[in-house]
């Protein structure tokens, strides 16, 4: 296999004729990050909502919550995707359908995108919030009642600071997966990292460059954000629980 | 509103099943390839041997790091050449060839970090005292480490295959039609994408909502 190796396809203009292949990457790298934080924005608000829903105790609010992160978990990103892509305008009410129709397609592409890998990794994040309220000792609970809290506030200054704590390691994993599981968007069109890993092959025809350059950019996301999470990890560790000392 | 019409899914039955056969083939695959090798890279990990033990850490960390669309894409960019170079000419149809090697790699690497977290739930005393049995090494950890390691582990290496299992749609990226690629190309064709989308997700669904109610079943008996 004699395969012509030259890296300095990326230096070379692009196309289309602006910029060069390098900046193709570096527009990939910036939706990239662009979609996974924004998502991770949803999937921590909307995790957080669904995890303490789980815990309280009324069956209808987390009967109901339970339901969505089932739902969430059990489908495939990809079929979510698409359904959120092609499904929903169809759905919506004529006029607004219509109106998100004829909207920038990368608007498109980028709000059905957010929406899709927010809700679904906010499921996995809502077990994260339930597994750490609920390995908090029952105690906590009860003492913050007798001392006159309300549930609500019982929540928000005795549960959830202690439970957030004690749930970063697994937060962090879930953290690099919204990286990962952005690459997805990829199947509607939208420019991230991969996608441009492939319209790169097409355009230059020097695929392995491309897959090493994409690649290697996941991995240094990967590892950038795992340093940060580190460091997070080591502040807010509760001594005597998981990760604690 | 817009008005369902559901008629094109019937006759579309035989494609879709020929698509959910190719759908489970893949999973199957990456289930059994992916146990095998996952628990070799484990035992790999954890060996005395360094270079054994950073190799085996690299591969999992690589493929944990880089995103399944992309590991596809990539196999899908060696697997043909590499066919190539050794059959020649004139091979069929690649892309499932490609999706298979893909997945069982990369599913190797997230059941061997499972399997190795089984591997070290093992008290150390049971390693201790097969040796002191006189067991080699290597009998300890097949005849007495590993077959209580892998009785910890079943919850998980099912949970693990339900992901498999949807995550298989990502095939889609190389054009393999799988359950959801013909339910797309049918929806496509017949201009009814809207009830073909939601027919697939409700038919992962229920798979994967069954399956991992079977498997919490599982996980209450076993840990009684």
């Amino acid at each position: 296999m004699a395969y012509n190796w030259n890296w300095q396809v990326f230096l070379q203009p692009s196309a289309t004729g602006e910029g060069t292949y390098l900046s193709w990457l570096l527009e990939g790298l910036k939706w990239t990050l662009t979609l996974s934080l924004s998502a991770w924005i949803i999937a921590l608000a909307v995790g957080s909502i669904v995890g303490v829903l789980r815990t309280v105790p009324n069956r209808i609010l987390s009967g109901l919550a339970t339901a969505y992160v089932e739902v969430f978990r059990n489908i495939p990103l990809l079929v979510q995707l698409f359904i959120w892509y092609f499904v929903l305008p169809e759905l919506l009410p004529v006029d607004m359908g219509n109106a998100f129709k004829q909207l920038h397609p990368l608007t498109q592409q980028f709000f059905a995108a957010v929406l899709c890998l927010g809700l679904f990794t906010a499921a996995r994040v809502a077990e994260q919030v339930r597994a750490g309220i609920q390995s908090l000792p029952k105690g906590q609970k009860n003492a913050g009642l007798a001392l006159g809290f309300t549930l609500a506030q019982v929540y928000r200054h005795v549960l959830l600071p202690m439970a957030y704590r004690i749930i970063v390691p697994p937060l962090t994993s879930e953290f690099l997966n919204i990286f990962k599981n952005s690459a997805v968007a990829t199947t509607i069109g939208l420019i991230e990292l991969s996608r441009q890993a492939q319209q790169l092959v097409d355009f230059t025809a020097q695929p392995y460059e491309a897959f090493i350059a994409v690649t290697l950019l996941y991995v240094a996301i990967n590892v950038t954000v795992m340093f940060l999470m580190r460091a997070l990890e080591r502040r807010v560790q509760v001594p005597g629980f998981i990760g604690g000392k | 509103m817009y008005e369902f019409d559901w008629s094109s899914i019937p006759g579309a039955m035989p494609l879709l099943l020929k698509g959910m056969a190719i759908t489970l083939e893949v999973t199957l695959t990456a289930i059994l390839v992916g146990i095998v090798w996952g628990t070799l890279l484990a035992v790999a990990r954890l060996s005395q041997n360094r270079l054994l033990a950073f190799l085996a850490a690299g591969y999992v960390n690589l493929f944990r790091a880089v995103p399944l669309v992309m590991v596809i894409l990539w196999f899908y960019l060696i697997v043909p050449q590499a066919l190539k170079a050794v059959f020649g000419q004139g091979i069929g149809d690649i892309r499932l060839t490609s999706a298979l090697v893909a997945f069982a790699l990369f599913e190797a690497a997230y059941y061997s970090e499972i399997i190795r977290a089984g591997i070290q739930s093992v008290p150390k005393g049971q390693v201790a005292a097969g040796l002191a049995l006189g067991f080699t090494p290597g009998q300890t950890m097949r005849v007495i480490v590993l077959p209580q390691a892998f009785r910890n582990m079943i919850p998980l290496l099912l949970t693990q295959a339900i992901i498999l299992f949807q995550d298989t749609s990502l095939v889609y990226v190389i054009g393999l039609s799988d359950f959801f690629g013909t339910a797309y190309k049918v929806g496509d064709r017949d201009g009814r994408l809207v009830e073909l989308l939601l027919f697939a997700g409700a038919v992962y669904f229920s798979i994967c909502f069954t399956v991992s109610r079977v498997v919490k079943h599982f996980q209450a008996r076993f840990s009684q």
